[in-house]
């Protein structure tokens, strides 16, 4: 044994001690419950006593087929939310992005006056508690409410946002004639749900909820992206100039190339969060009107807590786990093949 | 610098973790043996979802009593969300009490072994209404007693009833005189009936058709039946006359906000309604009549709950002599006092009825009232049929319930 190992093993050792604490925290109160519950999405445990305890018996895949082969409500329920969340991402993870990145080049800008006032208001909904501003986004999209309002000055009928289940790819459809499903659509189906089904949209209640996401993530997307505007420097920017470049082929060719690890960063966090979305739904809409509300995280939790099927609510937790990790990992590749 | 992660230490790690894996599952089959250690005491917990302070203050003064004739001490909570706080009471083997218990939940608590059978032994047990204990019986064996009860009457505002030039004698006893009527009372400003998107509330026109989504036993779904489709077409064609309409079209969350805003000139509501009205619409005057008859009859639906009590409780005795208590004629009408419930014990409904004659109309209801489905993962089923019922007005009433039939038949085929 050289010297050399003698000292790197020393170090390991006081290495492994210091962490030790953080190491036991995070086993206990992240491994070990994420272990249970994968244990408990392969048990028939029914959330009496201990799911560690002898009567609780293993069941294979029973609960992830019930929620992904059997046919059954379970099946369409699942179906269900995955759709809406699928729209809910397809179009929360872009417009915050966008939204995020304007606002940072707006307050990054020299031109503005009082920048550090519009850092903070912009920021201001994303430390707001999420239960407040659904509150508040509840009363200002209602039948009555302020959205409704404005939209009567323009002269439209603003619709009953939170009780309105109609999708609005199906409305558009509507609106160029195609009113029922055509036959190759209504008879075939993934997950319970009719192709036709899958084509809905996001109903015109989920279209407040993208909103209201939108509204509260930008802020934090936002600090990123300035933190990041900072660090870049202003001597590019100046040598683009210099090189007779205009304004959107400086923003375009040298500011948002090297915005591109932000850029991931946030996609990634947007990603993850919109898919996870639950406490707009449990405060908000608790999955209505006709479930077009409903999301993975919150039929979870609906399916433990209120139906004591723990088998199926873990399951769906672990279900919604993989879909994020491919799809991170899918994103991840497509940034890096751009380069 | 850079640390070389010793190739030893993975294994050591792995080591740690399944040592605390084991620590943690011995310390939970543990506390397996000694039933509950917050119980074992002798103080008795309750837990109550309360509709406000009026409804606290009643329970927290029956128990109080209690406690003194009795002394065993008792403490009431109110718990903020009761199923999680019930289940996450049951996961660790240290569940309160008694505490209340809705038919929707009570299929899931019995399968889970959660729920203690004390129906049959109480000195009580033959005063609740027979249908109140059918709604707490699972196969055979008597739960729970029923704290109270409720069913659906029709709701009518006074003023706009007379402004349509509508007298008493006007008040409809058949679904051809609702539809009639509900035509009368609809205006540019009005819709004549107006009720919430639900099975809760659509689905007490089955009754009156002679439907029911299951048979008598619960062992078959009867939803796709023609009395069935008798009853949601009469009620997509009144919506389709514009003469009734959901409250969510009205722009308004449940039923009684319709009718208290005054968008609806009726509606169909439970008992309920009379706390909504007092508090938000003091202004609006009311009257409640019975549902009126379909061509098979009268019918409603009836809603209740129960006091549960915990198989893992450690004081079941006192427990099952706390809920005598609470289910006296006596102490019920004080309740229905209080906070306006109705009594679940036949011999209080005349002392009821006398004392608030305007809700007589839903004490008659419990003559015929229909309970809802309430078997294991009928909840869901009732909820995915309420989904489809949002699209009543321009959907297929034969498709919507077929295919509630198939999953309803589903639920039951799982439960047995």
């Amino acid at each position: 044994v050289t010297r050399r190992t003698t000292i790197a093993r020393g170090r390991t050792r006081d290495g492994w001690l210091f962490v030790a604490p953080a190491v036991a925290v995070l086993g206990l109160f992240l491994l070990l419950p994420v272990l249970m519950a994968l244990w408990v999405s392969f048990s028939d445990w029914r959330g009496r006593g201990s799911p560690l305890s002898g009567d609780v018996g293993f069941v294979g895949l029973d609960n992830y087929r019930a929620i992904l082969s059997d046919g059954g409500l379970a099946e369409r329920d699942f179906g269900t939310s995955i759709r809406n969340t699928f729209y809910y991402v397809v179009l929360v993870v872009p417009l915050q992005t966008v939204l995020a990145l304007g606002l940072a080049m707006l307050v990054h800008s020299r031109i503005l006056r009082g920048r550090g006032f519009f850092r903070t208001a912009f920021y201001f909904p994303s430390v707001t508690s999420s239960v407040a501003i659904t509150v508040l986004w509840l009363f200002l999209f209602s039948t009555t409410g302020s959205v409704n309002e404005v939209l009567g000055w323009l002269g439209l009928n603003g619709p009953n946002w939170f009780q309105d289940p109609r999708g609005v790819l199906h409305l558009l459809l509507g609106g160029i004639g195609v009113d029922d499903a055509p036959s190759s659509l209504a008879g075939h189906g993934f997950l319970g749900l009719t192709w036709w089904d899958w084509l809905s949209g996001p109903s015109v209640a989920l279209v407040a909820l993208i909103l209201l996401a939108s509204f509260t993530t930008s802020g934090t997307m936002m600090l990123l992206f300035i933190a990041a505007l900072n660090g870049i420097g202003e001597e590019i920017d100046e040598a683009g100039l210099v090189d007779g470049a205009s304004t959107w082929q400086r923003f375009r060719h040298l500011t948002l190339p090297l915005l591109r690890p932000t850029m991931f960063t946030v996609l990634t966090l947007g990603l993850i969060g919109s898919w996870q979305v639950f406490d707009q739904i449990y405060t908000g809409t608790q999955g209505g009107p006709a479930k077009t509300t409903v999301t993975p995280a919150y039929l979870s939790f609906h399916a433990a807590f209120e139906s004591q099927q723990w088998g199926q609510g873990a399951a769906i937790a672990f279900v919604l786990f993989v879909i994020i990790v491919v799809l991170t990992l899918a994103q991840r590749a497509l940034l890096r093949d751009n380069t | 610098m850079k640390i070389p992660l010793g190739r030893r230490s993975i294994p050591a790690l792995g080591l740690a973790m399944a040592g605390a894996l084991a620590l943690a599952a011995c310390g939970s089959s543990g506390t397996d043996d000694d039933g509950g250690s917050g119980s074992s005491s002798g103080k008795l917990t309750v837990l109550i979802g309360s509709s406000g302070d009026a409804e606290t203050d009643a329970v927290k003064q029956a128990v109080a009593a209690w406690s003194e004739d009795s002394g065993v001490d008792a403490e009431v909570t109110v718990a903020s969300d009761l199923a999680q706080q019930l289940s996450q009471g049951f996961a660790s083997n240290n569940p309160p009490d008694v505490f209340y218990v809705s038919t929707d939940a009570l299929a899931g608590y019995v399968a889970n072994g959660s729920l203690y059978a004390y129906g049959d032994d109480l000195d009580n047990a033959g005063d609740f209404y027979p249908n109140l204990v059918d709604a707490f019986t699972v196969d055979d064996t008597f739960y729970c007693a029923p704290k109270d009860f409720s069913t659906l009457g029709l709701v009518i505002n006074k003023t706009l009833w007379e402004q349509a030039g509508l007298t008493d004698a006007d008040v409809p006893t058949t679904w051809d005189q609702l539809d009639a009527v509900a035509g009368k009372l609809t205006n540019g400003h009005v819709v004549g009936l107006g009720f919430s998107p639900e099975y809760a509330r659509v689905g007490a026109f089955f009754p009156q058709a002679g439907g029911a989504m299951t048979n008598d036993d619960g062992t078959e779904a009867t939803v796709d039946t023609d009395e069935n489709l008798e009853a949601l077409t009469f009620v997509q064609k009144m919506m389709k006359e514009g003469v009734a309409a959901y409250s969510s079209d009205l722009g308004a969350d449940w039923g009684g906000e319709a009718f208290g805003k005054q968008q609806a000139a009726m509606t169909i509501e439970g008992n309920w309604i009379a706390g909504a009205m007092s508090n938000d619409y003091p202004d609006v005057a009311y009257t409640v009549a019975e549902l009126p008859a379909g061509p098979a009859g009268k019918g409603t639906l009836a809603f209740t709950n129960c006091w549960g009590i915990a198989e893992d409780s450690g004081n079941k005795e006192d427990a099952v002599s706390l809920v005598e208590s609470l289910t006296t004629p006596e102490q019920q009408l004080a309740f229905a006092q209080a906070f306006g419930v109705m009594p679940s014990v036949e011999t209080a409904a005349a002392q009821y009825a006398q004392a608030s004659p305007e809700f007589e109309p839903f004490i008659a209801g419990a003559d015929y009232a229909q309970n809802p489905p309430a078997e294991q993962g009928a909840a869901d089923v009732i909820s995915d049929f309420n989904a489809q019922l949002e699209g009543l007005k321009d959907g297929d009433p034969e498709a919507i319930l077929s295919s509630v039939q198939g999953t309803l038949q589903a639920a039951l085929d799982a439960d047995q």
